[in-house]
């Protein structure tokens, strides 16, 4: 799979929650979009990634 | 077509230097957006802008002038466009005030806070403004730098639940929160609801190069600009320059967008 622009490898698939817990995401401060489509925070326990997958995690940090 | 100082021009002068004879009194001359002191020939569509420098020019006259710097062929563009900023602090201001000076026609601007002395070193606020709602403080500020703008303000704290509601009717939406988990609230909401275009904020504090600082169009429908790691924390707080450098690739983004420009 890709994830944010770069190959990742992942040989099983994948709850999205673990995924993004093991890349080191908080999940209340990010956006993840798989293969186009924003995917609901309430989602993220239920989807699965896969091989083939293109992911983009977007993170955000605090100030404004 | 050419239009004089927000008029239709009827006269048959061939170039700006001959039409400026008629205007001999002024001494600053904007050309299709751009101040000059060299003669052009004068073809269909130009907009020439007359101005008598230290004067205030007649409220006829005014809105011509005030867009003057603005090309023509993407002042429309400019001129029937909104755009939403979501909170106004640091970001938020600076972009709602870079909007307006380029004449973008709607503003639409939400935060729930008032101006407090720890804002006056990096947010577009005075000590006059202390204790004002920032909506009404900006507002304010937005009439005295172009009144033909029109603004709308909402004084509620978004979230989740509300920020579908808040942002209705509004398709570019700038996002300038201060909390990652409000962003990121936000940001979620917006697109899954979709039709929208958001263009948030990603680490912006202390005082590392300003050339660290990007826009990126990360997620179809989402930008983000920022370095996207300077954080806002004990030992590294958000100053001026670098929080106007990241207002500034917003509010850029929101222009590009308006006049039909998609890519970061």
């Amino acid at each position: 799979m890709k994830i944010n622009g770069e190959n990742f490898s992942q040989s099983k698939p994948v709850l999205l929650r673990d995924l993004i817990k093991n890349l080191g995401y908080s999940t209340d401060k990010i956006a993840v979009e798989l293969n186009g489509d924003i995917v609901p925070k309430s989602s993220y326990s239920e989807i699965t990634a896969r091989s083939g997958d293109i992911i983009e995690i977007v993170s955000f940090v605090g100030g404004g | 077509m050419i239009t004089v100082n927000g008029h239709v021009y009827s006269g048959n002068a061939k170039s700006l230097k001959e039409l400026s004879g008629q205007y001999s009194d002024c001494d600053v001359v904007i050309y299709n957006g751009y101040q000059t002191n060299d003669d052009h020939p004068l073809s269909d569509g130009d907009t020439i802008v007359f101005i008598r420098r230290g004067e205030i020019p007649p409220q006829e006259s005014l809105e011509s002038m005030l867009s003057a710097r603005c090309t023509p062929e993407i002042y429309e563009k400019v001129h029937n466009g909104k755009v939403a900023v979501a909170g106004l602090g640091g970001l938020g201001s600076h972009i709602a005030a870079a909007l307006a000076r380029t004449g973008v026609g709607a503003l639409l601007l939400v935060d729930f806070d008032v101006v407090e002395p720890s804002n006056l070193n990096r947010q577009h606020y005075s000590i006059s403004h202390l204790s004002q709602y920032k909506t009404d403080a900006l507002k304010s500020q937005i009439a005295d730098i172009n009144p033909y703008v029109k603004v709308y303000t909402k004084n509620v704290r978004v979230d989740e639940s509300n920020a579908c509601k808040v942002f209705n009717g509004f398709h570019i939406i700038c996002e300038a929160f201060d909390n990652p988990s409000a962003k990121a609230a936000l940001v979620n909401a917006l697109l899954q609801q979709g039709n929208v275009k958001i263009i948030a904020s990603s680490g912006m504090a202390g005082y590392a190069s300003s050339n660290d600082i990007t826009t990126r169009r990360s997620i179809k429908n989402l930008y983000v600009c920022g370095d996207g790691v300077s954080e806002a924390c004990p030992n590294q707080g958000l100053m001026a320059p670098r929080v106007m450098v990241c207002a500034g690739h917003q509010a850029n983004m929101a222009l590009r967008i308006l006049i039909g420009i998609e890519d970061a």
